[in-house]
This record gives C-alpha cells, structure tokens and sequence, in this order.
C-alpha cells in the first residue's frame, strides 16, 4: 500500500525533463496522470528510483486541428478529451473511448498521452489510435521523432519509446469525407479493463460502399491488436450484415486472448467478432450521419 | 375524542438519522483517527505459498530500515503460549505461524515501526525461505483417502473437521420414493468476501495502570473481551474494547484476526500503543470470507404440485480452521431453516465440513449464519419444480406456502416459526411489478427468440438469535441488554449490548424508548461498543439488534414505567392502581386531564419520590428472547439477457418484505436497498476462486467486482406488517433479509430467461461467460 | 499559515523529501515530507483531517476522493508532493460560517448513508459532479459518483441525496437587492 521513496523532480521544461531522465539511465519515471504508475508503486511492482513530473512543463495539453491533422498535446487529461466539443463531432471514437477509460475521477488525472504509450494491453486508446492510423511524436536528447501507433506496441509494457524520451504530441490524420468511427468496451463494471474493446474508423464512399476501413482490438493480447485482415475484406465491401458479420469472424482470428476472470479464450474470441461488427456497423452509421 | 399525538420520533416514523451529524462533516471516529501519543504501527509479512514449510525467517534486514522497530515471529508468540489462539467455534487458529503456512495471504510475522511506509518497508524486508507441501484446494478431494493431511497439529488423520444432521433421514427418504416427481440440483455457491469499504484494524494501548485498552473494528466488543480475557490471562477488568464508528461490518468484523492478537502482544512488548490497519489485499485475502458451500439437493412433489419431502447434503469448504462465527450448537449455523415457506411434512440436511488450504471463516457477508445459503438452495429448487411441472411459478408459491393459520408453525426440521402472511407478500410484490403483464411480454419476446426472465424468491428468514437455551457462542449465551437511565430533566442515556456498523442504532433504539418512555426521540442519546460502560451482549450481526437489544430497550423502559406509575401516583396522590400508562402519559384511570409525564416523573424521581422509594429512574435488562423471530418476504426480478454476449441486465425487481412492526421506514428500506445490493453483486459478479497452488484469483478491487452506482439496478421497495407475536413491540430485524432472499430471485430470472436452452442451474455468479457457454453450445452462431 | 504538526524547524529537503505549500479548506500550510508520501496520508496524518479515508490499495474505491483545484482526484493515488501550489478541499471544507453545503444536508435527509465511510469522497464527488452539471439526470448521477463505491445503501438514497442538491443549489436566492 506504500511505494518506498524515490527522488521526484518538477521540471518547467521538457528540455529539463529529457535531460534528468537521460541522466537517470532507465532509473526514472515519467510522471503525467500517474493513475497507472503510481498504483503499480505502491503495490511495489514499479520502483522507480525518480520521478520526472512532466505536469508543470507548459504547452503539452491541447485539442486542435490543423490543414492535415488533428493535434492533441500528450498531458492533455482524459476528461478533456470526453468533453471537447471538437473531437465528438469529428472524431468520436475517442468520446466513446473517453467515456469508459477506467473512471471518472482516474479520467480527471489521467492523460491521453499516458494512455497511449503506458503499454498496459488493456488500455483503451491504443486500439483507437491504432484504427486511425495515429502518430506519436516523441521527443528525446537527440530531438523529435515520429513514430507510428501501429508500430509502437512491441509487448506488454513494451513499446518503442525510450526511457529517456517524452510522448509529447498525437496527431491523427484529418477524416476525409464519409469517415465514420466508433469505440466499444465490453466491461464487467466501470472502472475494468476490457473484455474486449474494438476501435473502428470506416470510410463510407459516395456509392455507399465502404472506401476503406481500419479496426483496433484491445486487451485480446500482449498489446492492442490491428485486425489487417478483418480491416483489409471491409474495403469495397457493402457494408451488408454478412460483410460485417465475416468481418467479426477475421477480427476474432486476429484476437489472441488470454483465459482470466473475465471468461475463457472462445468466450473472449467470440466477443471479438460480436462486437466487431456492432461497432463497425455504428462507425458506419456515424458515417453515414447518424449519431 | 381527539386522537393521541404521536410521541416526537416515535416508532414508525422515518426520522432523519441522529449519528449523521459527524459522519457528514466527516468527523466521523473510525479505528484509523484514533491518534495517541507515541502511537506505533504494525504491517504484516504474509506468505506468497498455499502451504508451506517455512525453513527460515530472518529479521536481520527488516530491523535495519530506518524506522522499524521489531519483528514479531511465531517464535516470539510460542514462547508466550500465544502463538496459536480458539476460534470461535473452539477450533484453533495460528496467530503467527512457527513452522507451516496453511493458506496464501497467511500472516507469518509483524513489523513494528514508528510510521506505516516505515512498517511496510520493514515488510517488504523481511526475508522468509518456504518450503511448498501439496496443495489441497478441492474439499471432495481434501477428504479422499490419500489427500494430504493438513491438520497434524490436531493430531487429526484425515481433513474432516466435523459432520452434523438433522430431520427425519428414512421418512425422507421414504417420502421421497413415494413422491411422482422429485427432481434434483447441484449447487454451488462460492466464496465471496463481504469487503466493507473500512477494512479491519485496531489500536492497542497498555496504560500506566497495566489496563488494556484497544480500539478495534468490531461488531462484538464484550465477546472479545472475554475471549482476550480468557487466552491472555489478563484480568477482564483490566481489558477494555472500544468498538468506536465502523464503517461497515456485515459480518466480516466479528472474528479474531492474528493482526489484532499481534498489535496487542506489540503494545505489551513495546510499552508503546500499536496501531494496526489492515490493507484491501490482506483483507480480501486472509480475512473472513462466506459461503463456499456445495450442496446437493431433491426436493419431492405430487403430480399435481404438492410438496412432500427435501432432503440435503452439504459439503462446507471451510479453510484451513474451523473460525466460522456460529453458535455453538449450530456449526452449519441456521442452516435448517432450508424447508423455508413451505410446510414439508418431512426432510433431513446434512453437513460435512472439510479442511482446506484456504484462509478460515464461513459466516461474513450478511447472511444470518448461513441462512443465504439455505434460502438460495430452497427457492431455486421451488422455482425449478415450479418449472418442471409446468405450474407457473408464483401459483405454485401459492399453492404450497404455509398458511398464515398455521402459525406458529413447527418445521419439520425443529424451528417454531412465529408469524408469516407469505401469500400477501407474493400478491403484493406481483402486484407492484405487474406480474401478468410482464409474463405477456416474456411470452411475446420469447416468441422472437429474445431472452426475457422472471424469477420470484418468497423467503423466509431467521434471526434475533437467540433464545439461551440453543444458543450460545463459546459457552457465551445469546441474550442481549440495554441499561437506561433518565436525567432529572427528562434526558435520557442508553447504552446497549449490540453495535452498530451503519445500520443507525443511535436514532432507532432512540425511537423504541421514545415510544415506551414517552419522552421525544431527540432527548435520548445512545450509546454502544464501549465494554467499560454498556452493559454485557453478543454484539450485532444475523440481524439480532431489534429482536433482542431491541426488546431489552423496550423491556427496560416498562421497568422504568412501572418505577414511574409509582411516582405519578405519588405527584397525583392517587393509589398507583388508579394510573395507567395511556397516550404516553401517566393518567388516573376516567380522568384524563390528571396526569404526569415522564419528565415530570423523572424530575420527581430525584426531587420528589414518596418514603421508602429509592431515588433516580432507570433500570437494566438482559434480554433472553423466547424464540427466534421470522421475517419473510417475496421478491420478484425481470431480466434481459444479451443472447450474443450473455451480459444480464436486470429490469426490474421488486422487494416486498415484512419485519413486522416498523421502526423507521427510512432505514428499514436503506436495509433493503443495501441488502439487495448485496444478493445482486454475488449473483452477476462477486467471486473468490482459488487455482490448483491455492492461489487466490481476486485480491483486489481490479478482480473482485464490487458494483458502482452505474451497474446496480434500481430497487422498487414494498412492505406489508405482521408482527412478530412474542416480541415486546412486534419486530422482527431486518438487515440481512434482502441478502439472503434476492439471489434465487436474480439466478431465477436468468435461468427462466434461459428456458429454450432447458439448463436447471448454473452456478452463480452469473459472468456473461457463463451464460455465454449455454447459450453458444446450442446456439453457435 | 498554518505550520503542520510535524514540520521539523529549519528543515532542508534532501533529494527525497520536498517542501510543498499547499491550501487546504482556504489554509495556506506550509510542509515538509517525504516525496512518496501519498496525499491522503498528508491529508490525515499530517494535517489531522481524517475525514478523507482509505478503503482499498488500489485506487477503485473513491473513498479517498478530494477536490484538487476544484477537480475530483483520488488522494490515495497521488503523491502530495504533486499538490504543491495547490488548493485542495476535502469534507471538512464543504461546511462554511456554520451552514451545511446543500449536499451534506441532501444526504442527511434523504438518509444517504448508512457506516459514513464512503460519505466524505461520495459527497465531494457529487459536489464536482453538480458543479459541472447542475440538473443532472438520473443516469447522469449514477455515471457520475461511479468512481466511488458503496456497500451500505445500494446508491438508491445518495441518487436521491444528490438531486436534493441538486433542487436546492437551482433555488433562486431569496431576499431582494
């Protein structure tokens, strides 16, 4: 219940921040929302020997758009992300999502950033970032690199950030005309990891059928899962209920679960593919201007 | 004639609470706010292994963190006979190991520090070498021949701890072969951990004077003190237990836990007082579960509906002692009351409990000393006959309860039930849900191939235990007690045997001596858990506070009325024959406008008592209660069940109960409201398994699913009144009967809803995998 | 500004102890303390106000809830060294000039609690939950204390509890300009 002691700085600036956490060689943490890692401390799971607090480094929390994509700063708060008026009307995968992110109050201190690359199979942003095609720029003692959600997930708790390095910004690419998209979390009660979430982003083409489609899954393996090949039969499809239904059974070959409490492999597979195609089909029902 | 004014907070009215104003200005005094001057902590090394040997504990380390203090060994306790303590059902109970662990989370040493992260820095630097033994996890296999034999301390040769029966075994059996229809249901129903949001903890103070005194969660006070009276040798005067706010008991807070016996063993030993709070993982690990109980179960009927005859066996997984908090006479507790509404001519149970390497307990989660478990096995048996003979399954109720002028009522298995209208809560509570409509609908949806469900649970309860002659804990017989004692100016303090852990005693018992004092609610202060000062009881848990301190209050203030008549008669100088205690007055009989009330008498009672009389108002009762008291009730849920994904939702559900007469209806329904709550999470969600190393699968919040305001179902709450014939108001008690009654109302549901799939049972709780599995094995998409 | 009980005098931060200054119910105090030391233990252990309170290890319970800056946050999984500069508002704070804030008297009447355990981060998460939404719905209310658990009541009177707030907060002020 109490994490042994550590040394704890508040840097103003990332170039401060970037520089103790080089300094600490793999010995520090990031400190954002904290609503991961600070459980796993006093739980003495994580023992950290410092602690870098990003959250007084100024200009990192944001919601906006620009010519190509939509820019969200990484310390911006989950809550934030629930409430911006700009992403329920464009990107409402991430209302959804933000919506079932562990609990309101977690939600009031955990960020986005935190979220996205904290590693945990059982985050939800992941998925979502994965079905927009999101991109991550991370910043480190030799500058800024970029870095894509579908290949920042190597393991769980493992992913291609370095110890020395920052999330400071996700940007997703602006939705082109007939984008729809949708999140799903099956939980046990608010506050649980997923049985099993599915992200989608679908493009609805002007003949009503489906110019492309991309689907995230999460916490069905080691790290949030892209379903290429459920993604991949969904371009030109109809979108007809067999199409959707085909799609579930690929994202469900894709899934690969493990049995826990929340039920065993089949059960979990077969949520899978349910709710594959319930959110594809909401995605495109968003696409094609509903709600 | 003008009718009486209702005495101020009187019974029946739902006054708002008194012990509210802390609690809300958070000013509330649970064990973790006691703060005393040179105050330790204690944390506690707990064994990663199932069972063990441990070959080697080294302090060493742990006694170099800043901060700590001492390491506390079995070895230490051994040498003061302490390593091991009785439990409450005269079983043994390790205090600290000195050479086996028995279950994962057992406790294997204490570190003493001077602030808790030091503590819990000494803990994680204790080094402890074990040494895995076989595992037993399974209780069927635990009494195999060949099983590993885990009580060698006993001298025992096999994990039987003990068997118990009753009832009839051959009319049964004979009832049963002569019965058209007998059907037949395995039912498990697991460990679950009551999880109050306060966990366990104390404070142990040795003053200068050598009297003991230790703050402690307990819903018991005078128990443990004559319990730590009788293992530590201390004199019992010396020891006092303040059982100050809890928050939240439910049963998991009337057991001994070793963090106590250590805390205080560390007060002793350091000169310094100790403070020990348990964290959530040690709670959910190693303190008192429920349940865990498998039961096979035939009930037998006549083609056209008739029951005839139950018969029961029962194997209790118990843990690795037998630490259950039940009377005495009574080791599956009221287990006996499973023949429940109905009026079996005969029936027999019999329970077998086992060892194993799981943490002891048995009793802790609302559930009046196994009855939950009892009423869960009858009602769903009810409902399967029910569906088996194609009777709908509230007429079928109907047509088997017992009648309400059979009470009192003899069951076949030895209990005398007092009063019960089990027709009129079921028409009740099928009246408030619209029982026909919703059997229309199912019908409709059913038609289309959706799952709805109903499920009815008419249970009856069984509390206020009770009656000296059966009952007793530890030789402790179960009376319960109030002293009061009314101030010259009409104030009054009461103090009582039982103690509350929410369920609002201090406005309550008020309103019973407001009613039987005549004096208003708000000049009645109440007090409990301070063994120095309230009068001797066995604490409050099985839903015994009204029926027993309940009555005590009530019996106690005709004492202090009959003293009073006296008085009156005195002020009035009328002969005390001539007064009679009418509109919560004392008035001379014919003439009403003569009369006193009772402040007048109090303050007469210290200034103005004829000669001869002693001086001031008060009087003491210990209460035997000549029988238990029979609460019941009829409960009925609508479900929907999600057919691709087996989540369940519950619609509706209606409770209707009766616990006689009303106190406050207020916190009668808050009762209910948690209680339901509290059947629910068990039924969807709560569980405790363990895997083939005896590992625990949920010690934590992550994994043991306690339902947030989103997931609980909105209750809809009805009563109907009969009250309880030999109570001296007419209550019964009411704080576990809608634990005990809604899960067989809730599984109904869902099994009903589940009816094109022909399944009889499945074992709760009801994870959407489960339903999932039944639907999907006749239905793959 | 208040000096807490065991504020060492002269005291200099070492690297793992930090001096924080942080307003808690309106009163600037000045620390120092160890940086793990989690908020909620600053809270009762440092600065005597228990009535914010443990109930689990792992941040699900809400028992721990406080106002960060007017933001609900769970003050057993933050570090009290994270509140430096900060304003926090616990139970302690709801009650001002002797009045009760109408969610300490919504629960009271509307009998809200039952052990009072949960009751002090249950009503502080109803007081952010009506600060942003002042006439929620009911599911809106259930949404919004679900971070916060309960085994007493069943929620059925701390919905009703908030909505008495709810009505009383929306009340027009009476007496004239």
């Amino acid at each position: 219940m109490y994490p042994p002691n550590f040394e704890y700085y508040a840097p103003k600036s990332l170039d401060e921040a970037i520089g103790l956490l080089d300094q600490h060689q793999g010995e520090a943490k990031v400190l954002a929302g904290g609503q991961s890692l600070i459980g796993m401390m006093k739980l003495r799971l994580a023992q950290p020997a410092a602690l870098v607090d990003i959250n007084g480094i100024p200009n990192l929390a944001y919601i906006r758009e620009d010519n190509d994509n939509l820019c969200i700063g990484a310390l911006t708060r989950t809550a934030e992300l629930g409430r911006s008026d700009l992403i329920r009307s464009r990107y409402p995968i991430f209302s959804d999502a933000a919506a079932e992110i562990a609990d309101p109050t977690v939600r009031n201190w955990g960020t986005v950033g935190g979220n996205a690359c904290h590693g945990d199979p059982g985050n939800d942003l992941p998925a979502c970032m994965i079905a927009l095609n999101a991109q991550y720029r991370v910043q480190g003692p030799k500058g800024v690199r970029p870095l894509l959600a579908r290949q920042f997930y190597q393991d769980s708790f493992v992913t291609a950030l370095q110890p020395n390095e920052v999330l400071i910004e996700i940007r997703v690419p602006r939705p082109v005309a007939g984008t729809g998209t949708a999140y799903s979390k099956m939980e046990r009660k608010v506050g649980d990891f997923a049985t099993a979430g599915v992200a989608v982003q679908v493009v609805v083409g002007k003949s009503g059928s489906l110019d492309g489609a991309a689907i995230g899954l999460t916490n069905v393996g080691p790290t949030a899962i892209f379903a290429s090949a459920a993604s991949e039969f969904l371009r030109g499809k109809a979108g007809t209920a067999s199409d959707l239904a085909k799609a579930g059974e690929l994202a469900a070959d894709a899934a690969q679960p493990i049995a826990d409490n929340r039920g065993p492999v089949d059960f979990k597979k077969d949520m899978v593919r349910v709710w594959t195609r319930r959110t594809v089909a909401r995605a495109i029902a968003r696409a094609k201007g509903g709600k | 004639m003008a009718k009486a004014e209702p005495i101020a907070g009187g019974i029946g009215q739902s006054i708002p609470r008194k012990e509210d104003a802390r609690f809300i200005r958070g000013k509330g005094n649970y064990v973790d706010d006691v703060d005393l001057p040179g105050m330790l902590f204690l944390d506690l090394v707990r064994s990663p292994y199932a069972h063990a040997k441990i070959t080697a504990l080294r302090k060493e380390k742990a006694l170099a963190v800043p901060g700590v203090l001492a390491v506390i060994t079995g070895a230490d306790l051994a040498a003061a006979k302490l390593a091991w303590m009785p439990t409450l059902m005269s079983d043994t109970q390790m205090v600290l190991p000195t050479d086996t662990v028995m279950f994962q989370g057992q406790e294997v040493a204490g570190v003493v520090a001077t602030d808790r992260y030091a503590a819990a820095d000494g803990v994680a630097a204790v080094e402890v070498d074990y040494e895995p033994l076989p595992v037993v996890v399974d209780p069927f296999k635990a009494l195999e021949p060949g099983a590993p034999v885990l009580r060698t301390d006993k001298g025992k040769k096999d994990n039987h701890i003990w068997h118990w029966e009753v009832g009839d075994r051959e009319a049964t059996e004979k009832a049963l072969k002569g019965s058209a229809v007998v059907i037949k249901e395995k039912l498990y129903i697991p460990r679950i951990h009551v999880s109050s949001i306060e966990t366990c903890g104390c404070v142990a103070q040795v003053d200068v004077m050598g009297k003991l005194t230790v703050w402690m969660t307990t819903q018991a006070p005078h128990a443990i003190r004559t319990v730590f009276a009788l293992v530590s040798g201390l004199p019992e005067n010396q020891i006092r237990i303040i059982s100050p706010d809890i928050g939240g008991g439910f049963g998991g807070k009337v057991p001994v836990y070793p963090g106590y016996v250590i805390a205080v063993v560390a007060a002793l030993t350091t000169g310094h007082p100790v403070k020990w709070i348990e964290d959530r993982t040690g709670n959910l690990t190693a303190d008192s579960f429920a349940r865990d109980y498998h039961i096979e179960a035939e009930m037998g009927a006549t083609k056209d509906g008739k029951l005839t005859a139950l018969r029961v066996k029962t194997l209790a997984d118990h843990g690795y002692t037998d630490a259950a908090a039940n009377p005495s006479k009574f080791p599956a507790g009221l287990f006996h009351i499973i023949t429940g509404s109905y009026p079996f001519a005969t029936a027999f149970v019999e329970v077998d409990a086992a060892y194993t390497n799981k943490p002891p307990g048995g009793i802790a989660y609302r559930c009046s000393f196994r009855v939950t478990e009892a009423v869960y096995t009858i009602e769903r048996l009810v409902e399967n006959m029910a569906h088996q003979l194609k009777i709908d399954p509230a007429e079928f109720r109907l047509k088997n309860f017992i009648p309400p002028e059979a009470f009192p009522f003899k069951s076949a298995l030895g209990w005398t039930y007092d009063s019960g209208n089990y027709a009129g809560a079921l028409k009740k509570a099928m009246e408030m849900i619209g029982y026909d409509a919703l059997r229309k609908e199912q019908a409709e949806k059913r038609a289309r191939g959706e799952l709805m469900g109903i499920g009815i649970s008419s249970f009856t309860e069984i509390v206020g235990a009770g009656p000296s002659k059966q009952f007793d804990i530890l030789g402790l017989k179960m009376f319960d007690s109030a002293e009061v004692r009314i101030h010259p100016t009409g104030k009054v303090i009461a103090r009582l045997g039982t103690k509350s852990q929410g369920q609002g005693h201090e406005t309550t018992y008020a309103q019973i001596l407001a009613e039987e004092l005549g004096l208003p609610a708000d000049a009645i202060s109440i007090e409990e858990g301070d063994t120095d000062t309230a009068p001797y009881g066995l604490g409050t848990y099985a839903s015994r506070s009204t029926p027993t301190s309940g009555a005590a209050a009530a019996m106690a203030a005709r004492k202090i009325r009959e003293k009073a008549a006296k008085i009156a008669a005195h002020l009035l100088e009328v002969s005390p024959d001539d007064i009679e205690w009418k509109d919560h007055k004392f008035q001379v009989k014919g003439v009403p406008d003569k009369s006193k009330t009772m402040a007048e008498v109090a303050f007469a009672a210290y200034t103005n008592f004829p000669q001869g009389m002693e001086g001031g108002l008060e009087a003491v009762d210990y209460y035997d209660p000549p029988n238990l008291t029979y609460p019941f009730g009829s409960y009925i849920c609508a479900v929907d069940v999600d057919k691709e994904t087996g989540q369940v939702k519950v619609r509706r559900f209606v409770a209707v109960d009766d616990c006689g007469v009303i106190i406050n209806p207020t916190i009668v329904d808050g009762q209910i409201h948690g209680g339901l709550t509290m059947g629910f999470a068990p039924s969807l969600m709560e569980e405790i398994q363990y895997d083939e190393q005896g590992n625990i699968k949920q010690n934590s919040f992550l994994e043991y699913l306690l339902p947030t305001a989103v997931e609980t179902p909105k209750w809809e709450t009805g009563k109907t009144t009969t009250p309880s014939p030999h109570h001296p108001f007419g209550a019964k008690g009411v704080g576990e009967s809608a634990t005990v009654g809604s899960p067989a109302a809730i599984v109904n549901a869902v099994l009903d809803a589940l009816q094109p799939y022909g399944v009889t049972n499945i074992d709760i709780p009801l994870s959407p995998h489960k339903v999932w599995k039944v639907i999907h094995a006749k239905d793959p998409h | 500004m208040a000096i807490d009980a065991e504020e060492v005098v002269g005291a200099t931060p070492s690297n793992t102890t930090r001096t924080i200054h942080v307003t808690v119910n309106g009163t600037p105090h000045r620390s120092t303390i160890q940086n793990r030391m989690l908020l909620v233990s600053y809270l009762r252990e440092r600065l005597r106000l228990t009535g914010t309170h443990i109930g689990c290890d792992t941040a699900h319970c809400g028992a721990c809830t406080v106002l960060v800056d007017g933001v609900p946050a769970k003050s057993c999984n933050l570090f009290a060294v994270q509140v430096d500069g900060k304003k926090v508002q616990t139970v302690e704070g709801l009650e001002t000039g002797g009045k009760l804030h109408p969610v300490q008297e919504g629960f009271h009447l509307e009998h809200g609690l039952q052990c009072g355990y949960c009751t002090p981060g249950m009503m502080m998460a109803s007081v952010a939950l009506l600060a942003a939404n002042p006439n929620p719905t009911e599911d809106e209310i259930r949404r919004g204390i679900s971070s916060n658990l309960c085994r007493c009541t069943g929620y059925i009177n701390i919905v009703k509890a908030i909505q008495y707030a709810s009505a009383k907060m929306r009340e027009p002020t009476k007496g004239g300009p």
